[in-house]
């Protein structure tokens, strides 16, 4: 396919604005730039249909399955983008007076209130923008909260090896050293590890719960204790709160301060990387150390929003009852799911899982050569979505699947049996497997040559 | 209450029972009693209908004012959207696919990423981009971040920065225990004095925005050779826009070029979602952090495209990586590539020039009011201070007339004018300010 520089040609344009009504200023010319940049000369027609050849090359969940393990690809309700187009939304300045944005005072506040009761958490901020950026909020309250009682021997952040990267990345940006726990047999926190590693010089915990690999400690209340005997704080990476919105509080598993993901528990669209929105909740004793005129910011002006709105528009549809319904049929499409997969391919941990389960593919890759990278691709020719590859780094071979609670019984039984198909060709092809996809977009990518010989713009 | 679980209660129960289990409470069984939520317990209001959801957020936004004509600025800016700009994010497989790690199946985010990265390298000038990170303010505080070294670890910032750009630099300096210092403001612009005075050799970097938060141009040239003869790296933080006009970064000698890319195509939107965009030279290329796409062939020897140079990133380093970020902001970038493809180079220019022409006619109407004049000398770009008497009954005004008038800021009232706002519009609020002066 061309690029759209590939497709420019000189004259082309659209007409946009009017000539000035003013009195053109003239810039002197040692401020004016010395030479234009090579934008496309196009009209509206050729950027329409540049725009729709990339879009049939994209995989949106309104195209097919998408059991991405932790990323919660829900289904994206369009009522929520009509509330985020509303131009009493759209055309709203930031630093318009009070008294004018009553409406989006309205809309966060609601929005802050479902949410701290959802999580059991006192306050919030909607300053984050995405994940990784509430988690960095999360961790400077913790922060702030022991700077300001001149606890300054505190310098370790305690994290599963099972953890999502951002974890350690985060904490090492807030000037914490990393330490790592390993993970139980069963995947859950390893208690004596943990206690071994807490003392004086703990800052906190970052925790997920259900965990990475889809399982719910049920030694939650004893793991948070056990931190803030030590005087250090807990944080909730809320990337799995799907399997328990309205089931279970991250304030009643004894955490502090948590993030959320509103681009995927309350079903915010992931637009094809962004923008979402990383609330942050804690309970009060670190609320004065949330974003503030005088105090830290992470963003500008008021957080993403727009993205705000839309998870508002959900939890309104929701409500005291969808909310749980949500999260227990999550859990029960992964379940159902991975109990008919159990058949064929290997669950990592072989009991009733949370919202999310692995595969474990270490024995199947030994014994047919096809890895569960093979798998993944070949997924691809059944117009599936991979599911999540290599993650947690617990679990060798993993595949890590998540159909959420918005797929419907029929469609989980047809990836099973999109399963089994491959288990089965494995044995009898496994080199149609290390060479698929056949009938995608393009075939596998050369990811060496990209990163060992960068190509990173078009040249003209 | 909306639902979006397709099961009916009587597929539910057959699964649960599939699965050996009677009842939703046996999924949770390993949930401590105290801590499971009863049915009801949860104490939200009950969901709603599309109809009562559309009318209740409907009613919120009725709550809050639409003006017809807006003189504010001060980091978000009210351009003309073209109608395109609008549809092709909204379309359904871009607005809900996930991040492009299978690039099997997402060539097209991919490429319009590659395109983005390609667009905004050639409005700023420089070597390559990255595939967007939050919004400016957060691009500044990345771009500190990558230019520090063992020994080079302070962080200068313009005192004319935007307030919100120094406070999250500010932030993530805290972080990292890094320290942050302020350049101090004369006549609306960076000290220069004081700036040769403080780049000391700890500094690591300088970072000015283009045009300030004053609207001022900056002598960014002039600051790039200090910057460069005390050793430390050249961050510039520009308006996308004005670099339609303006000496790009590239050409003010800028290792780093960062900036709001709000005003290419997003609405003001009360804050967010923006785009932060962040480029830099072929020289610092792998200290860039988030997201890269780059170019490369299939297994049939097609081009194709792959998000690249990932052992950067937090996925692989881990506690090593230099940035957590995970996530771009793609459906802006998105916007923003459209935006960019319709205006073009010629159209980018035009709204720049007419922007910078509106505002320097409304600065000189309102100055040609008795009492009103500029609170500082020098070239702007599309915004300005004014000093006047009665600030607040001035703005009170111009508020009855459906006119959101310029940003109350310390010594006067910081307007802004885009292409989008007509020469009547702006008479128009000249003639209220002139009545409440009278």
């Amino acid at each position: 396919m061309k690029l759209i520089f590939e497709k420019s040609a000189a004259g082309h344009r659209c007409a946009i604005l009017p000539p000035c009504d003013v009195e053109v200023f003239e810039l002197s010319a040692e401020l004016t730039r010395e030479v234009a940049p090579k934008l496309p000369e196009l009209n509206e027609q050729e950027i329409s249909r540049h725009y729709t050849e990339l879009n049939k090359r994209v995989h949106g969940v309104n195209c097919g399955f998408y059991p991405l393990g932790s990323c919660t690809m829900k289904y994206n309700p369009r009522v929520d983008e009509e509330a985020a187009a509303l131009p009493g939304f759209t055309q709203i300045h930031p630093l318009a007076p009070a008294h004018t944005v009553e409406g989006c005072k309205e809309a966060l506040d609601t929005a802050k209130a479902y949410l701290c009761e959802i999580t059991g958490m006192d306050d919030m901020t909607f300053q984050p923008a995405a994940g990784a950026h509430g988690e960095f909020t999360g961790v400077l309250l913790i922060k702030q909260y022991h700077d300001a009682r001149g606890d300054s021997k505190r310098k370790k952040i305690i994290v599963p090896d099972s953890a999502h990267g951002t974890n350690p990345a985060t904490a090492a940006m807030c000037g914490y050293d990393v330490v790592n726990i390993p993970s139980a047999p069963n995947g859950c926190v390893d208690l004596e590890a943990l206690k071994a590693v807490l003392g004086e010089d703990t800052a906190g915990l970052m925790l997920t719960n259900p965990n990475t690999v889809g399982i719910f400690d049920e030694n939650i209340l004893e793991i948070t204790r056990l931190v803030h005997e030590a005087g250090g704080l807990c944080y909730y990476d809320g990337a799995n709160l799907n399997a328990v919105m309205g089931v279970v509080r991250p304030g009643d598993m004894g955490f502090d301060c948590i993030h959320l993901n509103l681009h995927k528990t309350f079903a915010t669209p992931h637009g094809g990387g962004g923008p979402g929105s990383g609330a942050v909740g804690c309970k009060a004793a670190l609320a004065p150390y949330l974003p503030k005129e005088d105090g830290i910011r992470v963003k500008s002006f008021n957080g993403n929003f727009l993205v705000v709105v839309k998870a508002l528009t959900y939890l309104l549809t929701l409500g005291k009852e969808g909310v749980p319904e949500a999260a227990k049929n999550a859990v029960l499409n992964a379940n159902y799911l991975q109990s008919k997969i159990k058949g064929t391919f290997t669950p990592a941990f072989d009991r009733l899982c949370m919202h999310e389960f692995v595969l474990d593919l270490s024995s199947f890759k030994k014994e047919t050569g096809v890895s569960a990278l093979d798998v993944a691709k070949s997924l691809i020719d059944y117009g599936m979505h991979p599911p999540t590859m290599y993650f947690p780094l617990i679990v060798h071979e993993a595949l890590m699947l998540e159909p959420t609670e918005t797929e419907s019984r029929d469609t989980l039984d047809e990836a099973a049996e999109v399963f089994r198909k491959l288990f089965e060709l494995a044995k009898t092809d496994p080199d149609y497997m290390h060479n698929a996809p056949h009938n995608a977009q393009i075939g596998r990518p050369d990811e060496v040559r990209a990163a060992r010989t960068p190509v990173l713009r078009y040249s003209f | 209450m909306g639902s979006y679980v397709p099961n009916t209660p009587a597929e539910r129960q057959e699964m649960l029972e599939a699965l050996g289990l009677s009842s939703f409470r046996d999924l949770f069984a390993v949930v401590p009693e105290e801590m499971y939520l009863e049915d009801g317990a949860l104490n939200i209001p009950q969901g709603m209908s599309e109809l009562e959801v559309i009318r209740k957020v409907s009613e919120m936004a009725g709550k809050n004012r639409i003006f017809s004509t807006v003189l504010r600025g001060a980091g978000a800016y009210d351009h003309y959207i073209p109608s395109i700009v609008k549809y092709i994010p909204a379309k359904e497989e871009f607005l809900t696919a996930y991040t492009p790690y299978q690039a099997e199946m997402s060539q097209g985010i991919l490429q319009s990423i590659f395109e983005y990265q390609t667009m905004i390298c050639e409005l700023t000038g420089m070597d390559v981009s990255n595939a967007s990170v939050y919004d400016g303010a957060t691009a500044a505080a990345e771009a500190a971040a990558m230019c520090r070294d063992r020994k080079r670890r302070v962080t200068l910032i313009s005192g004319a920065a935007h307030p919100d750009t120094i406070q999250t630099v500010k932030t993530y300096c805290y972080g990292t225990g890094d320290e942050l210092r302020i350049v101090p403001v004369k006549d609306g612009k960076t000290d220069m004095a004081a700036l040769k005075e403080m780049l000391t050799a700890d500094v690591a970097s300088f970072y000015v925005q283009q045009p300030n938060f004053y609207g001022m141009i900056e002598d960014a040239k002039e600051i790039g050779d200090l910057v460069h003869e005390a050793g430390a790296m050249y961050v510039m933080g520009c308006n996308p826009i004005s670099l339609g006009v303006l000496k790009t970064p590239r050409e003010c000698g800028a290792d780093v070029a960062v900036g709001e890319g709000q005003p290419l195509g997003m609405p003001l939107s009360f804050g967010g979602p923006y785009l932060g965009f962040m480029c830099t030279t072929q020289k610092h290329m792998r200290k860039l952090p988030g997201r890269i796409v780059g170019e490369t062939v299939d297994s049939k020897g097609e081009r194709a495209y792959v998000l690249s140079l990932q052992a950067r990133e937090q996925h692989i380093r881990r506690e090593k990586a230099s940035s957590n970020i995970c996530s771009n902001q793609a459906l802006c970038a998105l916007t923003a590539g459209v935006y960019m493809a319709t205006m073009g180079a010629e159209g980018i220019a035009e709204a720049a020039k007419q922007s910078m022409s509106k505002a320097h006619y409304l600065a000189k109407e309102l100055c040609a009011i008795p009492g009103v004049s500029l609170k500082n000398e020098g070239e702007f770009f599309h915004e300005f201070v004014t000093v006047m008497p009665k600030a607040e009954e001035v703005l009170t005004a111009l508020e009855k007339a459906d006119i959101l008038g310029g940003l109350p800021v310390e010594g006067g009232i910081l307007w802004c004018a885009t292409e989008k706002v007509s020469k009547a519009q702006l008479d128009k609020a000249v003639a209220v300010v002139k009545e409440v002066l009278a």
